[in-house]
């Protein structure tokens, strides 16, 4: 126990460690916030896409990022008929209702897309709507109307007809100057009023209206209008213990095969020894991309076959070599003679001794297989319901996010697989030259 | 031969034949390992791109699936009623499945299969065709074989040659600023290459466009060969420098950690205590007692040079190895698979047996059998 303490004592003498282990304090950090702040099957939920991300705007990039390069891009603005006033005026049979949507605009480009969700409840007949929008400068353009649906959707943005008669995009068009010849954004009050008559007396009805932006929280968004934060966020977990696990459970089990190799020699070492011949032949990846294409790509799995594969891999030749010698010690004969059985004196006796050694590779293999993960994802092979980085660089790929210049999609995956990579990496050297008895000479 | 120069030896002759009969042996039974460490690794890759059988299963579905559909969309079958409509259609099936060598058990097949593979008989691939429309095996991957050559050889060997040559230089300015910059890179190696080659294609081909993103060589080809190999040389300069950014610290990095091991040696303070000039005291006093390893990883790299990269090929639409197991992979095309996992098992083991043979030539404890 001593010799380990002053082992990990003597790392503060390294710069480069401290700051490796501040990387991996702060993933791990993140990781226990994101699993308590985001329940593990809500994450999984929410990532699978659809309704619950109507109201996020699609491909829009990070606030600060906006902010950083000085442009003046929308926010999404999201006005509720709850906080409109609204005038209602009962007739025979049912009600008139006029809800003034207001939003104020004044940012230096237009809107991604405009939609209004309605909701009615309580009707016999379905209520009918009109659509009215007003510009600040007096203007007034008619949206058409409609009977409306439980629960309805007018997408402004996709209304064919009134973009011929706008001549350009809807939600370009109805918040543009008139008149210019490049569009222009025209700051200032706008309303949509929406003329519903109701044919109950109950009946109620609610709605929003959403101007998308171009710019959404801390990480942006994406094609399915996912909030990129939270694969991000659960990236950071599952690549940590697909990292640590793979690393576990390779290092380990091939450690304990070569020491009981060596303990038991004969048959055993001889069948151990070309098991890992044979294993050098194997390729791991085609394995793991066959293994995708044609079972399943789960993490869990691809997991297994690494750990499988890496039972037998190159290092259990290099611990062989470490182990002989050090079984003819004179302390494992102690042992033996003591009456130790042989699992005690491979497990007791003989793996702790080279533990040391091992501690390095182990660190700097964690980020060899959070990036294994990440490779397999990018070649379309990710897990297909965990939100990881690796997916994100895959779906950032299959959009051609680099060619669409969405620049925050690729590079913020690849920050943070960079970061894991250079914390597990920077701690792994240092502990190399601590460890290393032949390195600390020099 | 050098080695019977040796003093050891006492006679020449002598000598030099008892190196050769040992070498000999030592090859032979080599030779016998590394065939039977094939012949094993290449059955267990049958059974899994066969996943047991499942592969068939599945193409079963598939061939039955796409010959009515063929049947169904003939106009001249439209007379037929649906029970000669299905006989022909069960016919066709039956016939497709004997080519496919389908109606034998597996087990038999994956023999076969073996056995042929052995032999290098690839066969021919069931959905891929090469460029050339050629449909055999060994003409798909002979044709994409140069291609992962031409690629990583000239990556790998630049990354060996520049980190050897650059680690002897450094372990004689141990401690100097270079040096620190190097151990302060060296952690960037965790990332892979296809890694850098995202960033590397935002930067020079989208950010600031004078290098292509992708391919092999401009469509459509130049004409002379003149611009033709410009052109390649221009889409390969963006993956080798991927591959370079992510290997080239690491390696600079262990060898010359490796080196300053060496020349903490006693018989190098020696010969520097005689005042021999540095040039010398490297060649004869660090480099050749290192040899062995340094052959090692030579080979390492070359072995790593065969199966090419799945990733950084994919990343830079190279047409080489790694983007056709890809691509067989999502065919389901067993016979591209196996052929080129059986292409690599015969390169590694025949790489493998070339370094044994070095290994007894270089190092005289290898061909006496002296167990280190």
């Amino acid at each position: 126990m001593r010799y380990w303490s002053e082992r990990l004592w003597e790392l503060r003498r390294y710069p480069s460690a401290l700051l490796g282990m501040a990387i991996i304090f702060c993933l791990v950090g993140l990781s226990i916030v994101t699993v308590i702040a985001i329940p593990y099957d809500e994450a999984l939920d929410r990532w699978r896409g659809g309704d619950y991300w109507r109201m996020h705007p699609r491909n829009a990039e990070p606030v600060w990022l906006n902010r950083l390069k000085g442009g003046n891009k929308p926010k999404t603005l999201i006005i509720s008929s709850h906080d409109a006033e609204t005038k209602s005026v009962t007739f025979s049979g049912g009600r008139r209702l006029r809800i003034p949507l207001h939003f104020d605009y004044d940012f230096s480009a237009f809107p991604s897309e405009i939609n209004l969700f309605l909701k009615s409840e309580k009707h016999t007949r379905e209520p009918f709507a009109r659509l009215t929008w007003h510009t600040p400068d007096g203007r007034e353009i008619p949206l058409g109307g409609r009977r409306i649906t439980a629960n309805d959707r007018f997408s402004l943005s996709q209304d064919w007809a009134l973009e011929r008669r706008l001549g350009q995009l809807p939600h370009v068009g109805l918040l543009a100057r008139p008149d210019t010849d490049s569009p222009e954004v025209l700051s200032g009050r706008y309303t949509l009023v929406l003329d519903a008559v109701l044919f109950d007396e109950a009946a109620e009805i609610t709605a929003e209206l959403v101007v998308y932006g171009r710019v959404h929280g801390l990480a942006g968004t994406d094609h399915q209008r996912r909030d990129l934060l939270l694969a991000l966020l659960w990236g950071t977990p599952i690549a940590l213990a697909f990292g640590l696990l793979a690393a576990v459970g390779t290092t380990l089990t091939t450690l304990v095969i070569a020491a009981a190799g060596v303990w038991f020699g004969g048959r055993l070492d001889a069948t151990i020894q070309r098991l890992t011949e044979i294993n050098m032949i194997l390729p791991l990846l085609p394995i793991l991309v066959m293994v995708g294409t044609l079972y399943s790509t789960s993490i869990w799995l691809m997991l297994g076959v690494v750990v499988l594969l890496g039972i037998f891999s190159a290092s259990a030749k290099m611990y062989r070599a470490m182990l002989l010698p050090i079984r003819e010690s004179p302390y494992i004969q102690a042992a033996q003679a003591y009456g130790a059985s042989d699992s005690r004196i491979i497990l007791h006796y003989l793996v702790p001794r080279i533990l040391p050694v091992l501690i390095p590779t182990f660190v700097t293999l964690i980020p060899a297989f959070v990036f294994l993960e990440a490779s397999l994802a990018v070649l379309g092979l990710g897990d297909p319901v965990l939100p990881t980085w690796g997916k994100v660089l895959n779906d950032a790929q299959n959009e051609s996010a680099l060619y669409n210049h969405y620049y925050y999609w690729v590079l913020a995956p690849a920050l943070l697989l960079m970061l894991t990579g250079l914390g597990f990496a920077l701690l792994g050297f240092a502990l190399d030259r601590v460890f290393n008895p032949r390195l600390r000479r020099i | 031969m050098k080695l019977s120069q040796n003093p050891s030896i006492p006679k020449k002759a002598e000598g030099l034949l008892r190196d050769l009969k040992l070498m000999l042996l030592l090859t032979c039974k080599r030779i016998i390992a590394l065939v039977l460490m094939v012949l094993i690794g290449v059955y267990l890759t049958i059974l899994i791109a066969n996943m047991g059988g499942r592969v068939d299963e599945l193409r079963l579905v598939q061939i039955r699936s796409e010959i009515s559909e063929a049947v169904r969309g003939d106009l001249s079958f439209r007379e037929l009623d649906s029970a000669e409509r299905n006989q022909l259609i069960q016919r066709r099936v039956d016939l497709e499945v004997q080519r496919l060598n389908l109606d034998r058990p597996f087990l038999l097949r994956s023999f076969s299969y073996l056995y042929r593979a052995m032999r290098l008989d690839l066969g021919r691939a069931e959905q891929m065709h090469s460029d050339k429309g050629s449909r055999e095996v060994h003409a798909i991957i002979l044709e994409r074989l140069p291609a992962t050559l031409l690629l990583f050889g000239t990556a790998n060997l630049l990354i060996f040659f520049l980190s050897v040559y650059t680690a002897l230089w450094l372990s004689r300015h141990y401690g100097s600023f270079m040096d620190r910059i190097v151990i302060v890179l060296a952690p960037t190696s965790a990332a892979p290459a296809w890694f850098y080659g995202i960033f590397l294609i935002l930067c020079f081909a989208f950010l600031l466009p004078i290098l292509p993103a992708g391919g092999m060589v401009r469509a459509p080809p130049p004409e002379d060969n003149w611009n033709y190999t410009l052109s390649v040389l221009k889409h390969m300069a963006l993956p080798v420098m991927a591959m370079l950014l992510s290997q080239i610290f690491i390696s600079i990095y262990s060898w010359r950690t490796f080196f300053l091991i060496h020349s903490s040696e006693d018989y190098v303070e020696m010969a520097r205590a005689k005042g021999l000039p540095s040039r010398m005291i490297e060649r004869r006093y660090i480099l050749r007692p290192t040899l062995a390893p340094v052959i090692t990883s030579f080979m390492l790299m070359l072995i790593s040079m065969w199966s090419g990269a799945i990733i950084l090929e994919r990343t830079f639409s190279w047409p080489g190895l790694g983007t056709l197991i890809f691509q067989a992979i999502g065919h389901h095309d067993t016979p591209v698979i196996i052929g080129s996992v059986v292409i690599f098992a015969y390169l590694l083991a025949f790489s493998i047996l070339v370094l044994d043979i070095v290994y007894g030539i270089v190092d005289p404890r290898v061909r006496i059998g002296v167990s280190r």
